[in-house]
């Protein structure tokens, strides 16, 4: 019965987990909202750092409030449905940006 | 490992970890929910990746976003995030009283997102920046509106929930209720948290 209540506690966070991820989340959503107000760094600086935050956030927010883990057979099985949706919105977003960014390159 | 052993021998404890299996098969069947609308939130994106720059002569993101509303809008919603998990806990620990109390939290914030877009949407099109506009307005309006609505249907959810919670209590058949809603709900946080790097901050860049 040991392992089923450290079992619990992994699967559903605690407090402290929550508040973490709160103040971290604040802190990049804070960081990228103030670089773009500023306005003080390069426009390709800006957006990899944005971009970089935002992927931050969303893993932090996975693990921290989704409690999404590798270490249970569940976490598992949740992470390579992630993974194939992730890879299946790589081809799609990207196949569809790249191609029609080529696109219009072309008939400039 | 446990599940092999106890599914072996016969009595309560099996029930109980036919309980655990149902509620593991419905969160997993409600994640796999979850990425197929991850997939069509994906192809919004992306029509708003290929037609933001098509403003057919209207205003762009530049001219239409205002940040510092939309970073009201992204906060109310990533604390809304952070009471469900609140109500989560409470779940857990049996306290139905205080579980209803984070979900009306949860509800108000959540409300006071929604209204907040309405509002910016009620704007846009009262100045004539409606859908029609541009091939930008439409990717834009279709892709903030789809994430708006559900939203809305994660509102309704809870507010069923909260009916059905004082007249069923806390049953294995809440639970796996509230659980999924508590995915639903997160998920939707971290869609906005692409829209609003994606639309609103790029947009204004």
């Amino acid at each position: 019965m040991s392992t089923s209540t450290t079992h619990d506690q992994q699967g559903h966070g605690s407090l402290r987990s929550y508040i973490t991820g709160l103040l971290l989340s604040i802190i990049l959503t804070a960081i990228p909202f103030g670089m773009v107000m500023a306005g003080s760094f390069s426009k390709t600086v800006t957006v990899i750092a944005i971009s970089v935050m935002a992927i931050l956030q969303i893993i932090l927010q996975l693990t921290l409030f989704m409690h999404m883990n590798l270490k249970t057979r569940e976490g598992r099985d949740s992470g390579s449905f992630l993974f194939f949706a992730v890879v299946t919105l790589t081809l799609v977003v990207g196949g569809s940006v790249w191609i029609m960014y080529n696109l219009h390159i072309n008939l400039m | 490992m446990t599940t092999d052993t106890m599914t072996n021998q016969p009595g309560i404890m099996r029930t109980d970890e036919e309980h655990a299996d149902t509620t593991g098969m419905k969160t997993y069947g409600f994640w796999i929910y979850l990425m197929s609308d991850l997939i069509i939130f994906g192809c919004l994106f992306a029509t708003y990746g290929v037609l933001h720059n098509n403003t057919a002569g209207g205003p762009s993101g530049k001219d239409l976003f205002e940040l510092k509303f939309v970073l009201g809008e992204t906060f109310l919603l990533l604390f809304s995030s952070f009471t469900y998990g609140l109500a989560m806990l409470a779940m857990h620990r049996d306290r139905l009283g205080q579980l209803m109390g984070w979900l009306i939290a949860t509800f108000v914030l959540g409300a006071g997102f929604v209204g907040m877009e309405l509002y910016e949407f009620h704007h846009l099109i009262s100045e004539g920046y409606g859908p029609d506009r541009s091939g930008f307005l439409s990717s834009f309006f279709a892709l903030v509106g789809t994430h708006g609505l559900h939203v809305s249907f994660g509102l309704l959810w809870m507010l069923i929930m909260l009916i059905q919670l004082p007249i069923k209590g806390l049953t294995d058949k809440t639970r796996p209720r509230i659980l999924c809603l508590s995915l639903f709900w997160h998920f939707l946080d971290i869609v906005w948290i692409c829209v609003f790097t994606f639309v609103y901050l790029m947009g204004v860049l």
